[in-house]
């Protein structure tokens, strides 16, 4: 049991490239924390750090209040699960659980217990004898579980360990992991790229780009209150909708109409503006609903437009429509680019959620809901989110 | 009916192929045996199978042909030249093949100029160092040369094995509390086993082979190897013709290589890593 500090840390290659950038993350005893974002933003690397597999440039770790920069990863006493497993292949199932307790020169009776005791808890006792080549996906992730746990570690880090997974067993796993780290009660980090998985299974999300923390917080607090662009971005699917705004008097006039701006929005934007000014408002699919169902309208506005697509999903329906072709916001371009997720930030087409009750067709004008208090404003220069107070 | 017919031509095809490769190749083996098993006066009796099978030949070599004293060389020498190159070479591999240090690939392109370089320019200079240093026509006179000729090869091969090995695994090791020398001893090497064989094989193939060296670098049955013998062979008097000896001193050599290969062949398993990753 052990809780993890990163102090300032950064890792600078020899090329002169920066993969992790003053990183300031404290996780705290029996916490599991998500390290979740775009490929390339430093989140393996902060990991790998952790455990001690790359050299920390600057800054200091500290595991139980202790300074760990310098120790080998033996020496810290963290176990690690691998995305590929990273199985011995010449070693059985128990002889795989069994490496680290023998290296550790536990005596032979304690690993027998041990590995019989972990066996039992990921229902691995019936292949102990097997070898790993001849397990199929889901009963190797569980040894690579098992070597990790068997030891009884001060924290667990995970590195996507379920992204070799089909869809199904990723989701049973992913439960299973949240309940075993529950039960054990120890420190996990958890490295992940899927915002869904992030959402689901951590107390706290760090959503990192390009070598930096953009957010860390609940998921509901990602989600809800996104620091800035990227974070809203990259939180929720679909992704949220962004467009130009210019802000004159109180209302905000965008390609979807002008908005009245709801009094909270109103009183944040004089802490920052004055006078007209472009913004970039962001609207959740989850924001809108099909008019037609909507049976007080009084707090809401309206705007209507063709019906480009539409998917339904059973318990809900997605409708794409096409908006006038407009700018879009520069900061999104870029972070389009930065993070290859053009189908996150979608070009001049919104998507609302609907009801799956919706009477919405392709190709026919849809008049569209939404609370203009579920808007978010950010700032178009550097993205950031103009309602949360600094 | 039809894709049935050209199956069966292709297999007659292939066979037949095939047959003849394999005939061209063993025709010259089957002929070394069948003069080492003739009597001398029957070598040009121009018949392929003996008319009358006689061992004179074989226990010629060894009672007053002296083979005995060269073949115990080829063997001491070969297995200890190999073992050599093989510890020195699973070493270097590892490095070349995980390690980043400066200077790399140099390494390795210098140790393939080494093999590629031709041997005999080196035999006269060896030949003044060893016998300036007093290597010369003794064993580490000849392994000397043997481990610096095989190590490229073994370098190289096991090398390329080495970086089949998922890097993860050795991470993961390290993660188990392993020092770096416990994740090679334990995960690695046993992994590797299917590219030391192979080298093995090939080193001691070729120090076993060697005629270049051996017949430069020995003056006496001290350090002779057995390749080297063959070609001081003589007939028991200068009117006597020394065929039946070589033929029956060149079976004897074939057969410790069939034996090592036939040893270590069932270790050679391949897809040993199936399993460690994905899947």
């Amino acid at each position: 049991m052990a809780d993890i500090v990163l102090d300032g840390v950064t890792k600078r290659y020899d090329d002169g490239s920066t993969a992790v950038r003053d990183l300031d993350i404290s996780i705290a005893d029996h916490e599991l924390l998500i390290l979740v974002g775009p490929s390339g933003c430093g989140k393996s690397t902060t990991l790998n750090m952790i455990a001690g597999l790359e050299n920390i440039t600057d800054g200091e770790l500290r595991i139980s209040g202790k300074r760990m920069n310098e120790r080998a990863p033996r020496d810290r006493d963290i176990a690690m699960v691998f995305q590929s497993y990273a199985l011995y292949p010449h070693m059985s199932v128990a002889e795989n659980m069994a490496f680290p307790l023998k290296l550790a020169g536990v005596d032979k009776a304690t690993i027998k217990n041990k590995v019989e005791h972990t066996a039992e808890i990921l229902e691995l006792t019936a292949y102990l004898n097997r070898k790993p080549g001849h397990l199929s996906g889901g009963q190797r992730q569980r040894v690579a579980m098992g070597r990790a746990i068997v030891r009884s570690p001060q924290a667990f880090l995970m590195d996507e360990p379920l992204s070799n997974l089909d869809a199904k067993l990723r989701v049973q796993m992913r439960t299973a992991i949240a309940r075993l780290q529950k039960s054990l009660g120890t420190t996990m980090v958890y490295v992940t790229h899927d915002q869904i998985e992030a959402m689901t299974l951590g107390d706290r999300i760090a959503l990192m780009l390009r070598g930096v923390v953009q957010q860390i917080g609940s998921p509901q607090e990602l989600y809800e209150q996104p620091a800035n662009l990227f974070v809203a971005g990259f939180i929720g699917s679909p992704a949220m909708n962004f467009f130009t705004g210019e802000v004159v008097d109180n209302t905000v006039s965008t390609v979807i109409g002008n908005i009245p701006l709801p009094d909270k929005h109103r009183r944040a934007l004089e802490a920052h503006l004055s006078g007209t000014r472009e913004v970039v408002v962001g609207l959740r699919p989850e924001a809108f609903e099909d008019a037609a169902l909507v049976g007080d309208r009084t707090h809401g506005a309206t705007f209507t437009q063709c019906v480009d697509i539409m998917e339904s999903v059973g318990s809900a329906k997605f409708a794409y429509l096409n908006l006038a072709s407009t700018d879009r916001p520069s900061r999104i371009t870029e972070l389009d680019e930065e993070t290859g997720a053009d189908e996150v930030f979608r070009d001049s087409q919104l998507v609302a959620q609907l009801d799956s009750r919706s009477p919405a067709q392709e190709s026919e004008d849809l008049q569209l809901w939404f609370n203009p208090s579920d808007m978010i404003l950010f700032e178009p220069e550097h993205g950031r989110n103009l309602l949360i107070e600094d | 009916m039809t894709t049935g017919q050209a199956v069966t031509g292709s297999k007659i095809r292939w066979s037949a192929i095939n047959l003849i490769v394999v005939f061209f190749a063993i025709t010259p083996v089957l002929w070394i045996v069948s003069l080492s098993l003739k009597q001398p006066s029957t070598f040009t009796d121009g018949s392929f199978i003996p008319r009358k099978i006689t061992f004179d030949n074989y226990l010629g070599i060894f009672r007053t042909g002296g083979f005995a004293r060269p073949l115990l060389n080829s063997i001491g020498i070969g297995l200890i030249s190999t073992a050599i190159a093989i510890v020195l070479g699973v070493f270097a591999a590892y490095a070349i093949a995980r390690l980043n240090f400066p200077g790399r690939r140099v390494m390795l392109g210098a140790s393939l100029l080494i093999a590629m370089f031709p041997q005999v320019s080196l035999v006269t200079p060896l030949f003044q160092i060893e016998r300036s240093l007093h290597l010369f026509n003794t064993w580490p006179g000849l392994i000397l040369p043997y481990v610096t000729f095989t190590l490229p090869l073994t370098i190289y091969t096991l090398s390329a094995f080495f970086r089949e090995i998922p890097w993860e695994l050795e991470k993961a090791a390290k993660m188990d509390g392993a020092t770096p020398f416990q994740a090679f001893r334990h995960v690695i090497v046993p992994l590797a086993v299917p590219g030391v064989v192979t080298a093995t094989i090939l080193a001691f193939i070729q120090c076993w082979n060697d005629f270049l060296f051996a017949i430069a670098l020995t003056s006496s049955d001290s350090a002779r190897t057995a390749p080297a013998a063959i070609s001081f062979f003589t007939g028991a008097s200068q009117f006597e013709d020394p065929t039946g000896s070589i033929a029956a001193a060149a079976v004897v050599i074939t057969i410790p290589i069939v034996i090592f290969v036939l040893v270590f062949q069932s270790r050679i398993v391949s897809g040993l890593t199936s399993g460690a990753v994905k899947g």
